[in-house]
């Protein structure tokens, strides 16, 4: 009953306007006004372009900073301050380009409307201007690009030796997180390996892999730079951290890396933003599938002496599923006749390991 | 069989009017053409330029259409969408669309936009329309080529368009199918048969674009007219020129990723899959690299962009220089700045990729290289302005949508300069700040161009004029709409919001702007219903609209100087000889405003500058 009056509204409102529309014509020629080549109508819309560039500009003017608080998600790591800083001034360039170009366009359309006894003045070319506007935006662009090209090469340039490495990996549809241990080296995976238990496809017969250990939450410490090694297991994904503005591509079959250093522990920053359920977010920032959208991950930044704590309580995944390890330790067997070196079983996570990795 | 068709013996006669006159003999005598020669199996540049045009207007209102629907769902991620099910049946699942089905529709309304209504709408339209009759050709160099041009893209057409409706979806891996998601079925349902269909659909259209393409090539080199030096053409030929090279030099290379994707698929091959898991189950691909692809497709891809908006270009300098009464300021600076602007666009396509994992070393050069381009696109704004500045302006609505191309080309384009920045891509890469840019400087920009340029030559194509009043409304409803959806996005996008997102309302970081979502939302809607008035304008004025004159706006190019609906071989006698440049717009010294192409200096003694009066 609604679809049907629905449809009936529209179907008379339709017809109105194409009532409307014949009267419209029908006065037009009635008045002559379809037979002068410029009419009323270039005046009315060379005063909308006026009304457009002020009321337009003033809405945009307005929204802008009505929204600016919130567009900008609170920075926590050392080259999101340099980037963003970089960002609102590039912003700010081009915003009086932006106002200049606009106010030009809208102001000639206005001012040279047509007028009966003007005549356009013949103008084809002044090489001296536009060798000028030629130069500017490549001078301008020059500056742009060498600072950029200077934040780029430092963000992507080697982590520092220091840096806490962890790995994330990841899958339709959620992310996976593991730590190297007290030894501080990643194990090697080969995705051949993956079962529903062994969901990193740990080769456990590698010693490094061993003490490492899988979590639920990313941690990182304050202060301290943070290598992510990352990988995906399926289809393309993309690393999206928001607040530390870090992005990168997780790809099957090629690892890629990101480092940066985070500045405010989440507890800082949910007493900054007046928050107390502010978490660090990470999310899925390349079409995935169905659950794209909800491929999120907590990240705690905490204060290092915390960190080393959370640590310290992990326990590694050979720990954890000790019938994991034990299928690789009989393959070995099988393989070499002599008896290996018991890894260095359950590896204990301690404090200090965690400690010698900051 | 080529040679039963008519334009082709029209064609070896209209290769120069330096041909004996017994060309006009031959026109009367032609025997009349059945309907299906005339108006399905033409091969008559007119006819094709509208079987693309119309073609594209119906993909336009799909792609229109598509985008609603999932401006609906980020509108009102909480609402009921039952109402839908009797057009998306199984996709509406307990009131909520389903998210595979969004991605879907995401996926079909970029590659319906870009490359069924922006490539083949705009430049199918446009260059066959205007490139005989803007340099004095009978036709196209092969008319049947020109043919097989549109009925490729027809049955291209037809394939992606029965993608819609089958069990699986359509593909939904995003309009740039990166794999290993658009080539495992297990990864996404789109994938199966939906993808299948897309890429033969997209194997058969870049068939279509090469067809055309050397086509309109051939036809620029060899065909112009006696005096029709490439000095003297007007900037729509040069654009749809260069257009027509990117597009023969890029798109094969989307031929051969589209190939090795169908082998990735289907034959086994490892070209882009590597170490997968996936279903649980490991594949056997190794050594593959989805980068591979990526390269491969923004090869094409960022060309794609610059034939989206360089046919735009060139319509819209033609259409300001004709309104404002005043030659387009800076010709060859216009000319040099596409010449620029092409070479450039072939070196600049791994800025889609900086956080791909790409050696950022490459990615310092794509950025330098990248910047570049800002300075032809700059060229060209600061000479549109120029060319408005002390016109003498009418608006008429093809007018309209020329200045508000510049307004759009202008914000999107500079926040390009943002995007080509890697150091601030790395926040910004694929959030709603690419959606907004994107939209506002390829796709609303050649939207506008393409409406200019329906307005400006439909007397040229039906004979008859579009209403003006229904024009302006179409307009200004269109321009503030545009910015209205557009503008509020760059905030979404700047707070980080990413792309494809069914909906925010899992993260906490993406909380807020559910209210300038909605806003987004409403005034995109709108702005898609407004189209309606466009369309009722042009199918009725096709048959009811004020009849045209010859040339209706004073213009000089030669498409002008043809009778109000050109027949066959365009012009009834000689074709005409070009004497000038085509801006001779308000000349010191000249009766009227406009000098056509057609005029030689020797009938213009009083206007001549000083270095033409030598050509007298």
């Amino acid at each position: 009953m609604t679809t049907l009056s629905i449809v009936l509204v529209l179907a008379l409102l339709l017809v109105v306007f194409g009532l409307l529309f014949r009267l419209q014509i029908l006065t037009s020629i009635f008045s002559g006004s379809s037979n002068r080549e410029v009419g009323v109508s270039n005046r009315v819309n060379a005063i909308l372009f006026m009304v457009f560039l002020l009321g337009g500009g003033a809405w945009f003017a307005w929204s802008f900073v009505e929204n600016f608080d919130k567009m900008n998600p609170p920075i926590a790591s050392v080259h999101g301050l340099a980037t963003d800083k970089m960002f609102w001034v590039s912003m700010a360039i081009l915003g009086v380009a932006f106002v200049l170009t606009q106010v030009l366009l809208f102001w000639y359309s206005y001012r040279y409307q047509h007028k009966e006894n003007r005549r356009a003045f013949f103008f084809p070319h002044n090489n001296k201007i536009e060798v000028i506007w030629t130069l500017i935006p490549a001078i301008v662009m020059a500056a742009l690009v060498f600072a950029g090209w200077k934040e780029w090469t430092r963000i992507t340039g080697p982590a520092p030796k220091d840096a806490v490495v962890l790995e994330v990996m990841g899958k339709q549809f959620n992310w996976l997180v593991r730590y190297p241990g007290r030894d501080q080296k990643l194990g090697v995976v080969n995705y051949r390996l993956i079962d529903a238990v062994n969901e990193f496809g740990f080769d456990l017969s590698d010693q490094n892999g061993v003490d490492d250990f899988t979590a639920g939450e990313i941690h990182v410490p304050k202060g301290h730079p943070v290598l992510l090694r990352i990988r995906s297991r399926d289809v393309l994904h993309s690393v999206y951290m928001p607040n530390f503005r870090v992005q990168m591509y997780a790809v099957p079959g090629m690892p890629t890396k990101f480092w940066f250093t985070p500045t405010k522990t989440t507890d800082e920053m949910r007493a900054q933003t007046g928050n107390p359920n502010f978490n660090y977010e990470l999310a899925c920032n390349q079409i995935c599938g169905r659950g794209h959208f909800a491929m999120k991950m907590s990240i705690i930044v905490d204060e290092p002496d915390d960190y080393v704590a959370w640590f310290a309580k992990q326990k590694s995944f050979s720990e954890q599923n000790p019938e994991v390890l034990a299928s690789f330790k009989q393959k070995s067997d099988k393989l070499v006749d002599k008896a290996p070196a018991t890894p260095a079983a359950a590896a204990v996570v301690t404090p200090t390991a965690a400690k010698a990795s900051l | 069989m080529a040679a039963n068709f008519p334009t082709q013996e029209q064609v070896q006669g209209g290769i120069g009017a330096t041909e004996p006159g017994h060309d006009h003999a031959h026109h009367d005598e032609h025997h009349e053409q059945s309907f299906l020669q005339k108006y399905v199996f033409s091969t008559d540049h007119k006819v094709i330029a509208k079987q693309f045009l119309i073609t594209g207007i119906f993909w336009a209102i799909i792609g229109g259409a598509l985008s609603s629907l999932f401006r609906l769902q980020l509108g009102w991620p909480e609402a009921t969408l039952e109402w839908l099910k009797p057009f998306l049946g199984k996709w509406i699942e307990a009131g909520k669309l389903n998210p595979e089905f969004y991605l879907a529709l995401v996926t079909m309304h970029g590659t319906i936009m870009v490359f069924f209504v922006l490539t083949a709408g705009l430049s199918g339209t446009f260059s066959n329309f205007l490139i005989p009759l803007q340099i004095g050709a009978r036709d196209m160099a092969s008319g049947f080529m020109n043919m097989l041009s549109y009925w490729f893209f027809f049955g291209s057409s037809v394939i992606m368009f029965a993608s819609l409706f089958i069990e699986t979806g359509p593909a939904a891996a995003g309009w740039t199918i990166y794999p290993p998601l658009s080539a495992l079925p297990q990864a996404i349902a789109g994938s199966g048969a939906g993808q299948t269909l897309w890429l033969v659909s997209m194997a058969l259209f870049i068939i279509s674009q090469l067809l055309g393409g050397v086509n309109y090539i051939t036809t620029v080199i060899n065909l112009r007219t006696q005096g029709m030096s490439m000095s003297k053409l007007p900037l729509t030929i040069w654009a749809f020129f260069l257009t027509a090279i990117l597009g023969l030099l890029s798109f094969p290379v989307l031929f051969s990723a589209a190939l090795l994707l169908i082998f990735d698929r289907s034959f086994g091959t490892s070209f882009f899959l590597s170490d997968i898991y996936i279903a649980g189950q490991a594949l056997p691909n190794t050594g593959g690299s989805p980068i591979l692809f990526q390269h491969l497709f923004w090869f094409l891809g960022h060309p794609e962009v610059y034939i989206v908006i360089m046919p735009a270009m060139g319509m819209v300098s033609e259409i300001l220089a004709t309104n404002a009464r005043k030659p387009v300021f800076g010709y060859r600076a216009m000319i040099g700045s596409l010449l620029g602007i092409s070479l450039l666009s072939f070196i600049v396509w791994a800025h889609h990729m900086f956080v791909t994992g790409m050696n950022p070393f490459l990615g310092s050069v794509f950025m330098f290289l990248t910047l570049i381009i800002a300075v032809p696109s700059a060229v060209k704004v600061f000479n549109w302005l120029a060319t408005l500045w002390r016109g003498n302006i009418r608006f008429t609505t093809a007018m309209l949508f020329s200045i508000g191309f510049v307004s759009l080309f202008i914000a999107g384009g500079l926040t390009g300069i943002i995007l080509g920045n890697a150091a601030l891509d790395i926040q910004l890469h694929n959030t709603y700040f690419v959606v907004a840019h994107f939209h506002l400087v390829m796709g609303s920009s050649a939207f506008f161009g393409l409406w200019a340029g329906v307005y400006h030559w439909f007397p040229k194509m039906f004979g008859r004029m579009m209403d003006e009043k229904l024009g302006y409304l179409h307009f200004w409803l269109t321009f503030a709409g545009v910015y209205l959806v557009f503008l509020p996005m760059h905030y979404v996008g700047i707070a980080g919001f990413p792309r494809r997102y069914y909906a925010w309302t899992g993260f906490d970081t993406f909380s807020q702007f559910a209210d300038l979502n909605k806003f987004i939302s409403v005034a995109a809607i709108i702005a898609f219903l407004g189209q309606f008035i466009f369309i009722f304008n042009f199918f009725y004025s096709i048959w009811r609209g004020r009849r045209a004159t010859e040339n209706p706006w004073n213009s000089t190019t030669l498409e002008w100087t043809t009778p109000v609906v050109p027949g066959h071989g365009n012009w009834p006698g000689d074709i005409p000889a070009v004497h000038r440049w085509p801006y001779d717009y308000s000349k010191p010294g000249a009766e009227e405003d406009f000098i056509p192409q057609t005029v030689p200096y020797s009938q213009t003694q009083s206007s001549n500058l000083p270095y033409e009066k030598e050509m007298e």
